[in-house]
């Protein structure tokens, strides 16, 4: 195993793993912004305003049952029609991963603002601000905790399941499993394998260290009353 | 008390022991058909486990395996006992160096080359092998008859196939060294299933693996380039058993399916399967047909 990774044709070249690492964080970072970008502003109504909770829950929880296998396949049939380009196989495997990334960024929003305390929204108003000053000054703030472990799961599933890439001629970690496995190559099946894990695990501890930095003191607890 | 209870014990492991061993006796060995990942070679396996089921001998079904590099590693360990082959490949498997290519002659040399703890049976009449195809407008447009017609555009042409074809001889390396290609590029997709017909339809690639038997090359006009210098061989469809499991009677029921499969029925079912009939379905109508179902 160590000698598949200490070979240097291993690291460079088309399929080598610089490149296909970089691909596959490629991949995973556009999704995470657009599901960002499409489900914050939502969790931000719902959890504000209340309205639609019953709706959000029921569509993330549909979406989260769609098989992004099938989805892929599916997607890369239906659309590689109008696509003359590598569009046609970029553009369903980012859609999959923006679909599965939906459900815990929204929820994570939602769930952290409505767990406000009912007398912390209170005295906000109390004190005169307005609704959008309500948002973003308190609850959003207060949030923080769950909004960015909703994000951190998402972020991890999108790393993970970014492999199915390489099922529809794409690049990324999933290339040295699909190709390792076709050819009955187990080292370099096992060498992605292993590097979707260790690249899942960084991406855990860099967001759980963004938390400890990011999170106002006060609500993390990480002040001693004294 | 204790008397009776280890009567007891005694009688129960009595009992199992005559359980146990009239199960050996009784049930012969249990065929464990395979198939590699595509719909065509999950179909054969299905009417070989239908054929076999139909005269009372056991099967169990372990479809979708894989490629050919790793569902004959699990043929010769006994993980499965029994799947479809292509002769020609499975040749180029075992020997890469061989220059036969007649149905006759590879099948000749076949039997020479196999494991001896496998078999295989009678061939059948019906073949599947490898073409590379283009589409009709791409023919046209670089005139293109046969695959050395392809040497002086390679370089502007995108391949597609199986993952397996980036390492194998019948596939990127033997294209490169026997004609002489070096594509723009290859990209990976499945093993002549939708992806690769989707994306050679829609100029995501020009040139694609098929299979002969794929039933879009005449419903969509695609041209299979000749192979003149036979990189692909004569795919005839052969069973490919473990010694250990064959009898005379597993012999004559995968001969029988054999003796009546030929290459119209390969491309008539793959039609089918292509419309989403179910593969069990497929495999039962081909059965009744020719009388090798359940009576």
């Amino acid at each position: 195993m160590s000698e598949w990774f200490l070979s240097i044709n291993h690291w460079f070249g088309d399929d080598g793993l610089i490149p296909l690492l970089a691909q596959h964080v490629g991949y995973s970072a556009v999704a995470l912004l657009i599901a960002i970008a499409i489900a914050f502003p939502i969790g931000c109504y719902t959890g504000h305003t209340g309205k639609g909770e019953a709706l959000l829950i029921g569509v993330t929880n549909a979406l989260r049952s769609l098989p992004s296998f099938g989805l892929i396949i599916l997607l890369v049939i239906l659309l590689a029609g109008y696509f003359q380009s590598d569009a046609a196989f970029i553009l369903p495997c980012i859609i999959v991963l923006v679909v599965l990334a939906l459900p815990p960024i929204a929820l994570g929003v939602h769930a952290g603002i409505r767990s406000l305390e009912p007398g912390v929204h209170d005295a906000a108003k109390g004190i005169g601000l307005t609704p959008f000053q309500i948002l973003t000054q308190v609850e959003l703030p207060c949030a923080t905790p769950l909004i960015l472990s909703g994000i951190r799961s998402a972020t991890l599933q999108i790393v993970s399941t970014a492999t199915i890439a390489a099922y529809v001629s794409l690049g990324g970690l999933g290339r040295l499993i699909i190709d390792g496995r076709a050819a009955n190559d187990f080292a370099q099946m096992t060498a992605g394998a292993i590097l979707v894990a260790v690249l899942a695990l960084l991406i855990d501890i860099f967001f759980s260290l963004a938390v400890k930095l990011s999170v106002s003191r006060g609500i993390s607890r990480r002040v001693k009353n004294s | 008390m204790n008397i009776n209870k280890g009567c007891l014990s005694l009688i129960a492991a009595a009992m199992l022991s005559v359980v146990t061993s009239s199960w050996a006796a009784a049930a012969p060995q249990k065929v464990i058909v395979g198939s590699a990942d595509f719909p065509e070679n999950q179909l054969l396996a299905t009417i070989y486990a239908g054929a076999l089921e139909a005269r009372d001998i056991p099967v169990q079904k372990k479809l979708n395996i894989g490629s050919r590099e790793v569902y004959i590693p699990a043929l010769l360990d006994g993980s499965i006992t029994l799947i479809p082959e292509y002769s020609g490949a499975l040749l180029s498997y075992l020997d890469a160096k061989n220059e036969v290519h007649s149905p006759e002659a590879v099948a000749a040399a076949l039997a020479t080359k196999l494991p001896a703890k496998v078999k295989m049976l009678n061939v059948a009449k019906a073949q599947n092998s490898d073409v590379l195809a283009v589409t009709k407008k791409t023919a046209d447009k670089y005139h293109l008859k046969t695959i050395e017609d392809l040497k002086p555009y390679a370089g502007e042409l995108v391949l597609g196939g199986p993952a397996e074809w980036k390492t194998r001889h019948e596939g990127v390396p033997g294209l490169r060294d026997v004609y002489g290609l070096n594509f723009k590029n290859f990209k990976v997709l499945d093993v002549a299933g939708p992806l690769t017909l989707t994306a050679l339809k829609n100029n995501q690639i020009q040139v694609a693996d098929l299979t002969s038997t794929t039933p879009d090359i005449q419903k969509d006009h695609l041209v299979a380039l000749e192979d003149p210098k036979n990189l692909f061989a004569a795919q005839n469809i052969v069973p490919i058993v473990a010694v250990a499991t064959l009898t005379p009677a597993v012999e004559k029921v995968l001969n029988d399916v054999s003796s009546q499969l030929t290459t119209e029925d390969l491309i008539v079912m793959n039609g089918q399967l292509a419309d989403f009939v179910n593969i069990d379905d497929v495999a039962k109508q081909w059965l009744d047909k020719h009388g090798l179902s359940k009576k």
